[in-house]
């Protein structure tokens, strides 16, 4: 892998007394597919917050796309996509009003949109429910679409918060055929997830306990450095040792 | 540019998605309209009284019919002592007593003088006053008609008189309802604009789509913008619509320039806006808006001059309706509809509102943080 899109360097955030991300270091190199994991409440929102400029670190440094986490979060934000876990397209618009909306304040022109919207429909299988309001559409339908629109303007980076909780297990397949595809086309993939049977498809993951990174490489070398045969395994016997969690 | 027009385009179709929200922006001015200026007016009639008339002569039953005459007061209580008619302001029956003593008509007539007693219940102040000075007046009236009658062969003996004749001007007839019309118009448009715009941000941020814009790169002022245009067209539909009532139900047409009162209403609608977008970036949860918007609402309302003059306020308040936005354009809209004041008249007016807009809006736009 060539060049690397994330850096991070001792990237802390605290609120208060409270140290939500602990001295994290890692680097993503661009089209790989990072797995970001960790249990509830390790901070892995937190520290994904920080890396697309919706959260100041407290200290540390960051790079992003070759841009600084604290100075130019503007041109970071022009450079990535980022689909939150909580689902966050305007329900009371269509799919192609979102479409539409979030492709022109991203700044595509009126060719691009309309080319966009033909193709996402197709892609997704959506010609019955285009002009369906997104409130009104199945949760894995929605999730499809979601990250549909936060690859939209073609990022360098697109950051995936548990993009599959709730999802059933064949929306899952087809979702993760979506990210191999943008990955292929070049997109980093940087997510988060609570599927370990998801951890295996990345090309690498970084396991977070308490606010730091415990452990960070291939899923294979992990299972042998842990003597495990399942990713499970390796993450009960980190995510063990955790004092915090709900 | 370009982004404008999608914020726009996007906040307009979710205005006109939400049926129940815009039915209500439209449909309750009107009604408000209509129903407020009847039931908000100053004069005070149906007085109730209670009368014990200790002297049952000629001369307390014409004082007595002369008060129930009048049309203002209304005869609760006929009572035998001022125990009785005690019991009846206690009940909340009547809200003065009138005493005539004994020997009334006969002390008047022989020895030219007699004392009326008057009890008035000050738990409702208006009332209370306006009916003990509507009293007053009937009973100085009576006495200058037996005054007339005793003394009508001593012509050349009278006492002199300064007889005061007032004229009512821009309100001829002293009709309450165009007294209280454009400032309650003021009030709906201000509440409408300010309790939209509060919740609007606030809302995206409950529903998490402002996350979602926050990762764009889109630049701070045009989202506040995207947020404030489509409420300040809005704001004059409204504002539009409310003249048009004034004028179909009470015959109000503006004595001033109509554009020069849209150009007030419209910077206004700008400070007004500016300030429930900076009230939304603000809070976190739309409860939150709403209260806090509801606490300044109370304050804009009741220190706006609308139904007690800011001139009778002490001086700490006068200070705080200086920062009232309201009070200005309930000042405007009386000046312009009913006085026809030109731009001279309301040009410190104008460039404070301004002032407010501007200040509003910058401040809510550098509150409005995409990074936390």
């Amino acid at each position: 892998m060539g060049q690397q899109v994330i850096k991070t360097n001792n990237l802390c955030k605290r609120f208060g007394d409270f140290i939500a991300v602990d001295n994290i270091t890692f680097e993503v190199a661009k089209g790989e597919i990072f797995g970001f994991l960790g249990a509830n409440g390790a901070g892995k929102t937190t520290a994904m917050r920080m890396l697309c400029g919706l959260s100041s670190p407290s200290s540390g440094t960051a790079t992003i796309a070759g841009f600084d986490v604290y100075r130019q979060t503007e041109q970071i934000k022009k450079n990535i996509g980022y689909m939150s876990q909580k689902f966050s397209l305007y329900e009371d618009l269509t799919v192609l009003e979102n479409i539409s909306f979030f492709g022109g304040i991203y700044g595509l022109s009126n060719r691009q949109i309309k080319d966009k919207r033909e193709q996402l429909i197709d892609q997704l299988g959506l010609k019955g429910e285009a002009k369906k309001l997104v409130g009104s559409i199945p949760l894995g339908w929605k999730q499809k679409l979601a990250f549909s629109i936060a690859i939209l303007h073609e990022p360098a980076i697109v950051f995936l918060d548990e993009p599959t909780g709730g999802v059933d297990p064949l929306t899952r397949r087809q979702f993760w055929n979506m990210i191999y595809e943008a990955a292929d086309s070049g997109i980093t993939i940087f997510v988060t997830t609570h599927y370990m049977d998801e951890a295996e498809y990345c090309n690498r993951i970084s396991l977070m306990v308490d606010g730091s990174i415990k452990a960070l490489d291939t899923p294979a070398n992990l299972k042998l450095q842990y003597k495990a045969s399942t990713m499970d395994e390796v993450f009960y016997e980190l995510a063990r040792g955790a004092k915090r969690g709900d | 540019m370009r982004t404008i027009r999608f914020l726009l385009q996007k906040e307009f179709r979710q205005i006109f998605r939400n049926k129940s929200i815009l039915l209500l922006v439209m449909v309750m001015p009107v009604i408000q309209l209509i129903v407020l200026p009847l039931a908000a007016n100053y004069e005070v009639r149906n007085i109730n009284i209670a009368v014990i008339d200790n002297d049952h002569s000629s001369y307390s039953q014409q004082l007595i019919s002369k008060i129930t005459a009048s049309g203002y007061f209304r005869l609760t209580g006929y009572d035998y002592s001022f125990k009785d008619a005690l019991h009846h302001i206690e009940a909340d029956k009547a809200d003065l007593v009138l005493e005539i003593p004994h020997g009334f008509e006969r002390n008047l007539v022989r020895e030219n003088s007699q004392q009326l007693f008057i009890a008035v219940n000050a738990i409702n102040g208006t009332k209370a006053n306006l009916g003990g000075a509507y009293l007053g007046s009937i009973i100085r009236d009576y006495n200058d008609d037996i005054r007339l009658r005793l003394t009508s062969q001593a012509k050349f003996n009278q006492v002199p008189v300064i007889q005061i004749t007032s004229s009512n001007w821009f309100n001829v007839q002293l009709n309450y309802r165009i007294f209280m019309v454009p400032g309650i118009l003021a009030i709906l448009v201000t509440m409408i604009g300010g309790f939209l715009t509060a919740l609007n941000i606030v809302k995206e941020k409950e529903v998490g789509t402002i996350e979602q814009i926050n990762v764009t790169p889109i630049k701070k002022h045009h989202f506040i913008l995207g947020k404030l245009i489509p409420f300040w067209i809005l704001g004059n539909v409204v504002f539009t619509l409310g003249l048009g009532v004034a004028w179909a139900v009470y015959g109000i047409v503006p004595q001033g320039s109509l554009a020069l009162l849209y150009c007030f209403t419209a910077i206004y609608l700008l400070a007004v806006l500016g300030f429930g977008l900076l009230i939304s970036t603000y809070c976190d949860t739309q409860q939150q808006a709403m209260f806090i918007m509801f606490f300044f609402m109370m304050i804009f309302i009741l220190m706006g001059g609308l139904f007690t003059p800011i001139d009778s306020m002490p001086d700490w308040a006068k200070t705080v309706s200086r920062f009232n936005p309201l009070s200005y354009l309930i000042e405007v809209m009386r000046m312009i509809i009913l006085k026809g004041s030109g731009f001279r008249d309301i040009t410190r007016q104008l460039i404070t509102i301004g002032v407010f807009a501007l200040i509003l809006n910058s401040w809510a736009i550098l509150n409005y943080k995409k990074t936390s």
